[in-house]
């Protein structure tokens, strides 16, 4: 079964990647859907088996490197940690598939995005259920691989390939960071096996190791070069740039890639690696102020965007902070779990999106939209859960796995848990803010578009509401039906051994104890952003323009994402591309090329000429050279060699 | 005396058979041209298996060991026999269609053989300065043959007179050499030219050196080359084929013969000698040939660039570069010719064309031609797997083994260089657009010929053994002087 699970994908990818223009477009997709919709109800099963019934599996599919001490084997982990991602991955994958059988449906290029998203979803299959953390580097750099396809999937689009090459080049740092924290659990504890390294954790904490004549503890290094890794893959604070970018991909791979799974790869990593991260605070306290920035800061930039599409990726990236603060604060069984519900409700609005942006001709600016409440009704109900499930309306997904965030920064003890809960209730507030906004600026009102436009608006296939229709589902019931698994009591059975706690992390029992302001802040936040929002967007839309203009610079900041990209731009990208100028032209053009192959064939052309030029054709010449060449040989020999 | 006789059997048979044929052709009532042609072909062919033979005895001497028999002289007659009647072969076509044909030349080439195979086989002074001018006057002549081109007597001229001019300082050589040594036989003058404490006797030197520049003309080594694009070009394009093979493979061989036999513990002398020239040669042959428009003199500066890469193995002093040498001669003697069979090809309505332009688009309008040719360009300029990448490999090693870096790395170098000019001709045949009138099918031989040749250098590769046992049996045969049976050696092989 489990090898049906993670192979299912990879063949349809290959059979749509390679065969796509022999068996068609129609035939590739429905190849590949079928595929992962039969791999996504076996990760059901699968999930029931394992994580419900409490019985982790391992499989051996083959030995893949073995040299020297490096013993590397390719297995499939199963246990409780894999099989949430497995019904993650494949249930959003499968519904993504079906539903960009309605999206992609005018597309030329549909049967390389089936291969690409089967790829992808095979790569994300390869990490989570990676046993050590080589498999785990092939599934990153994978999804890595395939997320950079995605984007640049309209490749005739100069934007999408900018987007791409950026996404690539910010998870080449994450993942220098992850490769360095590799490298240094082999050089300490001399496997990568995940168990082996585990059981050592204990005395890595003691250690210490010597690196450029620094003496740095062992545990916290490679605990803060493994959360480098995680940073760059799930769109932390200072490495989170790359998202809004990918935005230019399309968008079932905005739902799946950067809203669902990839970016929660780094979120996954961390509650893999919890042995570790329990037992180096400085690393965990460093986790919670990472993710509590993020949180923070992606909420503020939600607030002013326009482009539909971009104020979701800065809500996936704030939510992304929250589950990072959630695992600083040893809370890794909630992070899970608000990565589970984000899920749904997260791919329920990017596919929600899309199918405004599909009704709309593509058309993805807020300002421009207006009024669809009436034209797309079930669209419009749709989104409408994944709002309220995003902000945290009781019962939904959301008010139970978000609540639950904050409440756990409240109730942990170690760290800076303080800071992150201000900054997580603050960013609720932002949340709600611009997810009604959101809701507002495209649904109600009076329409802002051309007539023309208007006319065509057309509610989107069944094929694409079906799966919204799942992850709505989804939405509202996931909270409900696993809190009690996943973070309420029988959360040690439903875990089991695939989280580990230490002795003194009583987060998840304290976080039901914490007094009533506290349970109650998300819901004022959610009430008062909710407010606010209609009050702006509703009664008095011309508030908005007026408060902008006012705080002029405050609204260019936060429209401008913190200046980031231009700090980066100026601090990282102009230095380089000077350099790299200086060694293209300066050392490539002028010195090697002048005095390689450019100076050297000129100089030839000089040296031929000088010896075309001795041929003169008069015998006297001739016999001159002949005649100095052998008094040559003889002055040779009689000054220098003939002694 | 009789046994004197049959060392000298395979000279006597070409001898006796150019006056044969000579009286033929004069005497004939009709034109006898074809008749002496295939006579002339079928002489070098019996002297080349007759001399081949020949290497059963062993070494031998004969007059007084004035002439000498052994595996070396036996294989490289033989080549250079071979190549002649290649050449003679190829020339025919060429001579009927530009109205040269007489029987005259045929018998000059067979004479001209005559004299190379005493050359290859001389032991002494006399003998070899003998072989030299009966090699070098039918030369002159064949090379002024056209008789109404003011470039063809130009360049006879030309080589008339450099050529006596280097006979006088290879004479003067051979007089100070003589006088020093008291003795014009060359285990004598290795006997007596001995350093001492190191150093050589001074006046010896300088013969050595005469004596070099005598020789290294006859291979066109710089600087004593001046002669060779300027005779390459005026002479008919049959004759500088001819001029390409079968003289280098000869001069070659005795310039080895004297320097190993006569001079060998010299080496420290003239191994420096032989290393400047030998390196002067390569990069000249490299750098002026990028400039030449013209396809004769573009192979005149080949084929000094050639002597200058067969000279690294000879620099080197040892067996494997003496069997180096040989090897490369070999091909080189067989991509030269195969190179001229294309070029004798080179005709249109209007008469031969020269010029490497009208090569252009040579690949659409003569497939096969241009295949050939192009074979044959990437074999010169050494690219893998062709036969020339062997011949520089071999000779590379042998110097590398020898401790001769400096020239080892400035030969790939120059090597390099000179692959632009090969690769030009190939981008112009097969890049470059084809220009209005077409080339006139190959003549039946030369097209067997060119095929036969790029075949060659295109698979030698793949069983390269026998000609590299010959060269290395050749290569022993002379060092040792012992008695080498170059060639039963190789078909006895297991």
């Amino acid at each position: 079964m489990y090898h049906a699970i993670v192979f299912f994908p990879l063949v349809g990818a290959i059979i749509a990647g390679l065969f796509g223009r022999i068996i068609g477009h129609k035939r590739s997709e429905q190849l590949t859907s079928g595929l992962l919709v039969a791999s996504a109800i076996l990760s059901c099963v699968a999930f029931i088996d394992v994580a419900m019934n409490n019985n982790p599996a391992t499989v051996n599919l083959l030995s893949w490197i073995h040299s020297g001490t490096l013993n590397i084997d390719w297995v499939l982990r199963i246990d409780t940690l894999t099989a949430v991602m497995l019904v993650v991955v494949n249930g959003v994958s499968s519904l993504v598939h079906i539903y960009s059988i309605g999206y992609m449906s005018h597309d030329p290029g549909r049967s390389r995005f089936f291969a690409y998203l089967s790829l992808f979803t095979f790569m994300m299959l390869m990490l989570v259920t990676a046993d050590n953390f080589v498999q785990l580097f092939f599934g990153w750099e994978g999804v890595g691989l395939a997320s950079y396809l995605l984007i640049g999937f309209w490749f005739k689009k100069p934007s999408a390939n900018a987007a791409a090459m950026k996404a690539f080049v910010v998870n080449r740092v994450g993942d220098f960071g992850l490769i360095l924290g590799m490298a240094a659990i082999y050089f300490t504890v001399g496997s990568l096996q995940f168990d082996e390294v585990f059981a050592a954790a204990g005395a890595l904490s003691e250690g210490k190791f010597d690196f450029l004549g620094l003496t740095l503890p062992t545990l916290t290094t490679i605990c803060l070069l493994l959360f480098m890794g995680a940073m760059g893959k799930s769109a932390q604070f200072m490495l989170h740039t790359w998202l809004p970018d990918a935005m230019e991909g399309p968008t079932p791979v905005s739902a799946l890639i950067h809203a669902a799974t990839m970016v929660t790869a780094g979120v996954f990593l961390v509650a893999r690696c919890s042995p570790l991260f329990e037992l180096s605070p400085t690393a965990s306290a460093v986790v919670i102020c990472v993710g509590a920035i993020t949180a923070f800061f992606a909420a503020t930039v939600g607030l002013v965007q326009n482009d539909i599409k971009r104020v979701i990726a800065y809500s996936t990236c704030s939510q992304l902070g929250y589950m990072f603060v959630a695992l600083g604060v040893g809370a890794y069984q909630v992070a899970m779990f608000h990565l589970f519900t984000h899920a749904f409700f997260k791919a329920l609005l990017f596919l929600g999106a899309g199918s405004v942006i599909h009704a709309m001709q593509d058309e993805q600016d807020m300002r421009k939209m207006g009024g669809l409440r009436q034209l797309v009704p079930t669209t419009w109900f749709m989104m409408l859960i994944g709002t309220l499930a995003l902000t945290g309306f009781p019962l939904t997904a959301g008010f139970f796995s978000k609540d639950a965030v904050i409440e756990a920064a409240y109730a942990a003890h170690a760290g800076p848990h303080m800071f992150g809960f201000v900054l997580l209730v603050v960013a609720a507030l932002f949340t709600s803010f611009y997810s009604w906004r959101l809701m507002f600026m495209t649904f109600y009102g009076q329409p802002r578009c051309s007539t023309e436009t208007l006319n065509h608006v057309h509610e989107s296939p069944p094929v694409m509401l079906v799966p919204l229709l799942v992850l709505a589902l989804g939405a509202l019931g996931a909270g409900l039906v696993f809190a009690g698994s996943f973070i309420g009591d029988g959360q040690a059975a439903f875990w089991g051994a695939s989280i580990f706690t230490g002795p003194d992390n009583h987060v998840l029992h304290d976080l039901h104890n914490v007094p009533l302001w506290v349970k109650l802040s998300p819901l004022v936040m959610m009430m008062t952003g909710f407010i606010v929002a209609w009050v702006m967007y509703i009664r008095s839309p011309e508030w908005p323009a007026q408060i902008a203009a006012q705080h002029d610079l405050l609204y260019k900041f936060l429209l401008n994402k913190w200046y980031i990209d231009e700090l980066y731009h100026l601090i990282f990208v102009r230095p380089v591309a000077w350099l790299a100028r200086l060694f293209w032209k300066g050392g490539d053009g002028y010195v090697i090329d002048g005095f390689g192959p450019n100076g050297i064939a000129a100089n030839v052309l000089r040296v031929t000429q000088r010896f075309v030029g001795l041929q003169t054709g008069f015998v006297y010449h001739y016999a001159f050279v002949m005649l100095v060449g052998v008094a040559g040989f003889v002055s040779w020999f009689m000054l220098a060699g003939g002694h | 005396m009789f046994n004197d006789i049959g060392l000298i059997l395979p000279e006597l048979v070409l001898f006796l058979g150019a006056m044969g044929l000579l009286m033929l052709g004069a005497f004939s009532s009709k034109d006898a041209t074809r008749t002496v042609d295939f006579g002339a072909i079928i002489l070098l062919l019996v002297a080349a298996v007759l001399s081949l033979t020949q290497s059963q005895n062993g070494y031998a001497t004969a007059f007084n060991g004035a002439f000498v028999v052994d595996g070396f002289a036996a294989l490289m007659k033989a080549l250079t026999f071979v190549a002649t009647a290649i050449a003679i072969l190829m020339s025919r076509d060429f001579m009927a269609r530009e109205k040269l044909a007489r029987f005259e030349f045929s018998v000059l080439l067979v004479l001209a053989a005559t004299g190379m195979g005493m050359m290859i086989s001389a032991n002494d002074l006399i003998a070899l300065y003998m072989g030299i001018e009966l090699q070098s006057l039918a030369l002159y002549v064949v090379a002024a043959i056209n008789r109404d081109s003011l470039r063809s007597t130009e360049s006879g001229l030309k080589y008339f007179v450099l050529g006596a001019l280097s006979s006088g300082l290879l004479l003067y050589g051979a007089s100070l050499i003589y006088g020093f040594s008291g003795s014009i036989e060359f285990a004598e003058i290795a006997k007596a030219f001995q350093p001492v404490d190191g150093q050589l006797p001074i006046a010896m030197t300088i013969g050595l050196v005469f004596l070099i520049a005598g020789l290294a003309f006859k291979i066109s080594a710089v600087p004593f080359h001046m002669w060779t694009p300027d005779v390459y070009e005026g002479a008919p394009t049959a004759v500088t084929a001819f001029f390409a093979a079968a003289p280098k493979l000869a001069g070659m061989a005795i310039f080895l013969r004297v320097m190993l036999t006569a001079f060998p513990d010299a080496i420290i002398a003239w191994q420096q000698i032989i290393i400047f020239v030998s390196f002067a040669s390569m990069l000249l042959g490299a750098f002026a040939a990028i400039g030449q428009q013209n396809i004769k003199r573009l192979m005149a500066y080949s084929s000094i660039g050639h002597m200058g890469f067969a000279l690294v193995g000879f620099a080197a002093g040892t067996q494997d570069g003496v069997s180096g040498v040989i090897l490369y001669m070999t091909l080189y003697a067989i991509m030269t010719l195969g190179t001229f069979a294309c070029i004798l090809s080179m005709r249109r309505e209007g008469g031969m064309v020269e010029r490497i332009d009208n090569l252009a688009g040579l690949s659409q309008t003569r497939p096969f031609m241009a295949a050939c040719l192009a074979i044959m360009m990437f074999s010169l300029a050494g690219i893998p797997p062709m036969a020339g990448f062997f011949g520089k490999l071999f000779v590379f090693r042998a110097a590398i083994d020898a401790g001769l870096y400096g020239l080892s790395i400035l030969g790939v170098l120059s090597s390099v260089v000179g692959a632009y000019y090969y690769l030009r001709i190939v981008k112009i045949m097969y890049i470059d657009a084809p220009s209005e009138d077409d080339y006139q099918p190959m003549p039946r031989e030369l097209s067997i010929m060119a095929g036969v040749m790029a075949g060659f250098a295109l698979l030698f590769f793949v069983y390269p053994a026998p000609l590299i046992e010959l060269s290395n049996g050749a290569a022993a045969a002379l060092l040792n002087g012992a008695g080498t049976d170059v060639v039963t050696g190789l078909l006895s092989r297991p």
